[in-house]
């Protein structure tokens, strides 16, 4: 992107002018996401910085309202900080349960949709699958139909069938309406990562394990596993994430005590918008930078294994 | 010794499990307004029942719980319900009737049905509370203090936002009032295509100036964030952000409608024994006069009044806080359920079709 | 999973047609080559179908079929046809059109005893209300007095309220006693049949939803274009600057991509709202005054921002993958031969990026189109889209067959879209980073 030294002074202008107007779309891309870590260390109950923030006065700053985080809810908020404070936080803390089921119905839903997603597109990438291109839209689609639509649709459904009351021995088992409803959400996400990794996969390698005495057992998990892995966890990331993130079905088919973070997060905006809310939001993004940087690394990996040129 | 000592702890801890394995979920409107009920109500009902009460939020009960008994899977054991939507849900067969012969006396032997205040009680719900929409502002962000509901439509005199409930109940009414209706004729006017029109057209003038609100805990935020100079509000809720903290927030009751709230039991709850018995327990003279001592809100019985007294802190007097004290009751509305059991469908509907446009 | 490993097809030819010196090719058990090749391709089929039918089955379990149920529910409603016996007989012996008598009256009367008995006037009403607002009450005040009505029941209906007597109403009645209906559909474009059975528009103060699909529409089509004008610039400068720089700079657009929804929105909202950072700036900074404060959120304004924000990524993505595989020596060719920059953008350069265009826009609208959250949270009363007005009728008046006629229409929109896309992109080439 370098300007070449033929370029005519009016060139220059444009040309660094267009280099400003990108840097202020990547402010615009940006900035929303980071202006809500300082505001959430704020020792007042605003969602602006006050005068003593922009100062850089540490009296400006606490930690109240990730401390909040852990008690709201509590029985006991101001007994003295020991363990008992902790099995109640553990116990009753609002955030910290809603975080527990996020995990809980994040994790089945990635499982659900890991397994039977990995599966199914080694299927699709195979050169003889019948009804390829109609198989896949339906498995995207998820991913295309609004969720709206898809939560009313398994609003209804899910009472028809009545979900809530099935059970295993007398045990009704929770979440589960959430949970399959989370691992569609993600199937998507799973299939186009593993057929993107499978699209550059070399099928003479399969031909040459075999060549090699290997049965077709070995060949999968000593010659295909390894090269799809990095594909299969970004897809389990990225269906970890899309359940992580997930109201709108949680709104409508869960429970009314079946709180997660997100739901949790939606009752804060709409009533009493907190700065607590960013608290935890930017909890949320140091995660999403987490994860973001897990899978650029896996995607590097994979490129490199499977010998393609980054790009 | 030892071994009657294991026993009996395995016993205790059985019977303990046993205990707070039984549960109910009783919906309410959430924030102050919950918090009240879970002081006067919930704790004590745990503390002498073991039933441990899961409270839900919601903006308004009335419509989680219609929807779950149409769809056929109810999880809610009570729910607070608006006067009007307790009569409408009962007429459509949606709501448990009560036996109000179950409900306790008063402490001087007044049967329930005597004690209660008229109207309080209905074929399917038990009142525990008398409250009122009222129109609240800030202080310190509204030049000068309005003194009539037709303040509240004036953008001339006091400029800036306006929060209103996303309803057409009480909305509708507020602007027909402040065109000038008399309170006792408000209901007749709304009778009538012109009136709703004539309603309809008074929200116009202040339309692109509002801020709508769903649920309870809003307007109070709205008020004290300075996104709204003047808001609809429960009077409930106002108070508890003014006194208890703080917030330089005032109520204007001219013009408040008065509501009852009710305790209701959905068609096909999970634990209806349970759910009367929470019922029973809570709406007795005590715990109303309890409540009242948590948020703003008028009790139910007649013998529960006397037994108001101070608000938590222990200063404040509750008495002139009450929607129903007679300084706030010049020129008061009461809700006419029988109107709104049976326009609310259609002023709704008209209500949202002006909404988005 | 190991019984179905991918073991290729062709290893079994390979592997004994060494054997085979002349004639027709013939495998080691003596069937011809032909055959064994058409039944391991057929056995190949078999596996790779194998590997997805469990996907497929969930899919259609946890997805389609809700979907179908939600189909059904838009043209079915038996609220009136399960809870009025008698009138429903009543309107199946007589043709369309005939006048109601004193036995169709009759008829009502026993039905509304029986709601009074079963409490079902409110469900009935409502039904009716859907199609003739303002009736409701009508029926539950009439179960409620029915027990007293004597014959002749016609005078003492009309006596009790005349509107028992408007022909519209019995339209509707007849219309309602049959549970199928598409006149949830005609609602839901602002439509309504006429007391004769024609079709008519509605009144103009319930005429809503044309003006929310055009709006979600016209909204939409905004936020694509919004995104296409964010995205073209950064997308060219991730594609043309080296490697090592741009994989870093592709992490701002990533980084947005992976972060919550909800905390993409809650940020906006602390940035928009009156009392907010930028109207903060802005009154520091002199630019407007302390009561001049720009209402940016609750209305439509706040929605296109944020929606633009939330959905830039799907932009910058597949412009980027496109752009990459640009050449530059084409420009460099056009400037050599005279072309000006802006020349060689508009003849050269554009022209190529064009299928990158195509699949993010067509990606971002489809996205925009059924958006709920953001505009639920900041849309206000003006912001708000067509999905919100769906979630509204699930969820507060509780009138689901229209809710899901607005979403089968919705969803025929997003599916032609979807078709589109298919068409002129290909869903495989649908990227994630």
């Amino acid at each position: 992107m370098a300007l070449p030294n033929y370029a005519s002074p009016l060139e220059r202008i444009w040309h660094y002018a267009y280099l400003v107007i990108c840097a202020l779309i990547f402010l615009f891309l940006i900035a929303p996401i980071l202006v809500v870590i300082p505001l959430s260390f704020n020792a007042e109950p605003y969602f602006t910085f006050t005068p003593r923030m922009l100062a850089l006065d540490p009296e400006g700053y606490s930690l109240r309202w990730y401390d909040k985080l852990l008690t709201f809810g509590m029985q006991n908020p101001d007994a003295p900080r020991d363990l008992s404070w902790w099995a109640d936080v553990w116990e009753n803390s609002k955030w910290v349960n809603a975080a527990k089921n996020s995990f809980i119905i994040g994790i089945f839903a990635t499982i659900l949709a890991t397994g039977f997603g990995t599966l199914a597109a080694l299927g699709l990438s195979r050169p003889e699958m019948p009804f390829r291109r109609a198989i896949m839209a339906i498995l995207i689609s998820p991913m295309i139909v609004p969720i709206i639509i898809t939560a009313t649709g398994l609003f209804f459904f899910y009472s028809s069938i009545k979900i809530s009351h099935w059970s295993i021995f007398g045990w009704e088992i929770p979440y589960l309406g959430i949970i399959l409803a989370h691992a569609t959400l993600g199937i998507p996400f799973v299939i186009i990562t593993v057929t993107a990794t499978l699209v550059g996969f070399d099928q003479s390698l399969n031909r040459a394990a075999a060549n090699l005495g290997a049965d077709p057992r070995t060949t999968f998990f000593r010659i295909t596993m390894p090269l799809i892995l990095p594909g299969v966890i970004s897809g389990a990331l990225f269906a970890f994430v899309t359940s992580f993130d997930e109201v709108v079905v949680v709104l409508f088919v869960g429970a009314l005590d079946e709180q997660t973070i997100p739901r949790q997060m939606w009752n804060g905006i709409r009533e009493q918008i907190s700065p607590a809310i960013l608290s935890v939001a930017t909890i949320l993004v140091v995660i999403s930078v987490a994860l973001l940087t897990t899978v650029e690394l896996l995607r590097r990996r994979s490129e490199r294994l499977r010998g393609v040129t980054p790009g | 010794m030892k071994k009657i000592l294991i026993v009996s702890t395995a016993l205790a801890g059985f019977t303990a499990f046993a205990a707070t394995a039984e549960e109910i979920n009783v919906m309410s409107w959430g924030g102050a307004y919950t918090k009240s009920q879970v002081e006067a109500y919930g704790k004590p009902f745990t503390a002498e029942t073991g039933i441990k009460v899961n409270w839900i939020d919601a903006d308004n009960p009335a419509t989680p719980i219609k929807a779950q008994v149409e769809a056929g899977n109810v999880s809610i054991d009570v729910a607070d319900v608006e006067y009007s939507d307790a009569v409408r849900l009962c007429d459509e067969g949606l709501l448990e009737e009560i036996d109000k012969a179950m409900l306790p006396p008063a402490p001087d032997g007044t049967p329930a049905e005597e004690d209660f205040i008229e109207g309080a009680l209905t074929d399917c719900g038990v009142a525990n509370i008398v409250w009122s929409t009222v129109v609240a502002y800030n202080k310190e962000n509204l030049n000068g203090t309005p003194t009539t509901i037709a303040d509240f439509f004036d953008l001339e005199k006091f400029p800036g936002k306006r929060g209103l409930r996303k309803s057409a109940k009480a909305t509708l009414e507020m602007a027909l009032e402040a065109d000038g209706v008399p309170a006792s004729e408000v209901y007749e006017v709304l009778s009538t295509p012109e009136g709703v029109d004539r309603a309809f057209a008074k929200l116009d003038t202040i339309k692109d100036q509002i801020v709508w609100w769903e649920a309870g805990a809003q307007p109070p935020q709205l008020l004290a964030d300075g996104e709204v100079v003047m808001s609809t509000a429960y009077n409930g809720r106002i108070f508890n952000a003014a006194v208890a903290e703080g917030q330089p927030l005032e109520i204007l009751w001219d013009g408040q409608i008065l509501d009852f709230d009710l305790f209701v039991i959905p068609k096909g709850a999970p634990n209806k024994e349970n759910a009367l018995k929470f019922l029973a327990f809570a709406t007795d003279t005590k715990r109303l006069a309890d409540q009242a001592s948590w948020i703003s809100y008028g009790p139910a019985r007649k013998s529960s009044s006397s037994m108001v007294g101070k608000f938590m802190d222990g200063k404040t007097d509750m008495g002139p806080h009450m929607p129903t004290a007679p300084e706030n009751m010049k020129n008061a509305l009461v809700n006419d359920y029988e109107f709104w059991v049976d326009h609310d469908a259609e002023l709704n509907e008209r209500f949202n079709a002006w909404l988005a446009q | 999973m190991s019984t179905q490993t991918p073991a290729d097809p062709h290893v079994a030819v390979v592997a004994t047609a060494g054997g085979v010196e002349d004639g027709p090719l013939v495998m080691a058990d003596g069937t011809s080559l032909k055959q064994a090749l058409r039944k391991s391709q057929s056995r190949a089929r078999r596996r790779a179908f194998l590997l997805v039918l469990p996907l497929l089955a969930f899919v259609v379990l946890t997805f389609i079929v809700p979907i179908g149920q939600l189909l059904k529910r838009s043209v079915y409603s038996p609220n009136f046809h399960e809870n009025m016996p008698a009138l429903v007989a009543w309107f199946d012996a007589s043709p369309p059109g005939t006048v109601p008598d004193e036995s169709a009256y009759a008829a009502l009367v026993a039905d509304l005893r029986l709601l009074k008995k079963t409490k079902k006037a409110g469900l009935v009403g409502t039904r009716v209300n859907y199609e003739l607002p303002g009736s409701r009450s009508l029926f539950t005040k009439g179960a409620r007095k029915a027990e007293k009505l004597e014959p002749p029941y016609r005078e003492a209906l009309l006596k009790l309220d005349p509107r028992w007597g408007d022909p519209a109403l019995w339209q509707v009645m007849r219309s309602a006693a049959s549970p199928y209906t598409m006149n949830f559909y005609l609602a839901a474009v602002d439509l309504k049949r006429d007391s004769d059975g024609s079709i008519v528009r509605v009144e103009e103060n319930r005429r809503v939803y044309l003006m929310l699909f055009g709006r979600t529409l016209a909204l939409s089509l905004l936020i694509t274009f919004l995104a296409l004008v964010l995205a073209y610039p950064i997308a060219h400068l991730l594609a043309t600057l080296p490697l090592r720089k741009s994989n870093l700079l592709m992490i701002l657009v990533l980084l947005p991509f992976w972060t919550s929804l909800l905390v993409r929105t809650t940020s906006w909202m602390v940035l928009l709202q009156s009392q907010g950072v930028i109207n903060d700036a802005l009154v520091a900074l002199g630019i407007i005054g302390d009561d001049g404060r720009i209402q940016m959120m609750y209305n439509k304004i706040g929605t296109v921002i944020a929606m633009t924000h939330i959905l830039l990524p799907f932009m910058v993505l597949p412009l980027y993958s496109v752009m990459r595989t640009i050449n530059p020596s084409y420009v460099r060719a056009a400037r050599n031969l005279g072309a000006t920059s802006w020349t060689a953008f508009r003849r050269i350069y554009f022209p190529q990026t064009v299928p990158g265009i195509g699949a993010g826009a067509l990606l971002v609208f489809i996205l925009a189109v059924g958006y709920y959250i953001t505009p639920a949270l900041v849309g206000g009363s003006d912001g708000t889209l067509i999905s919100n007005l769906i979630a509204f009728h699930i969820q507060k008046s509780l009138n689901w067959s229209l809710a899901a006629a607005l979403a089968a229409l919705l969803l025929a929109g997003i599916l032609v879209l979807y078709w589109l896309y298919d068409r002129l992109v290909g869903i495989d080439n649908l990227k994630l980073g």
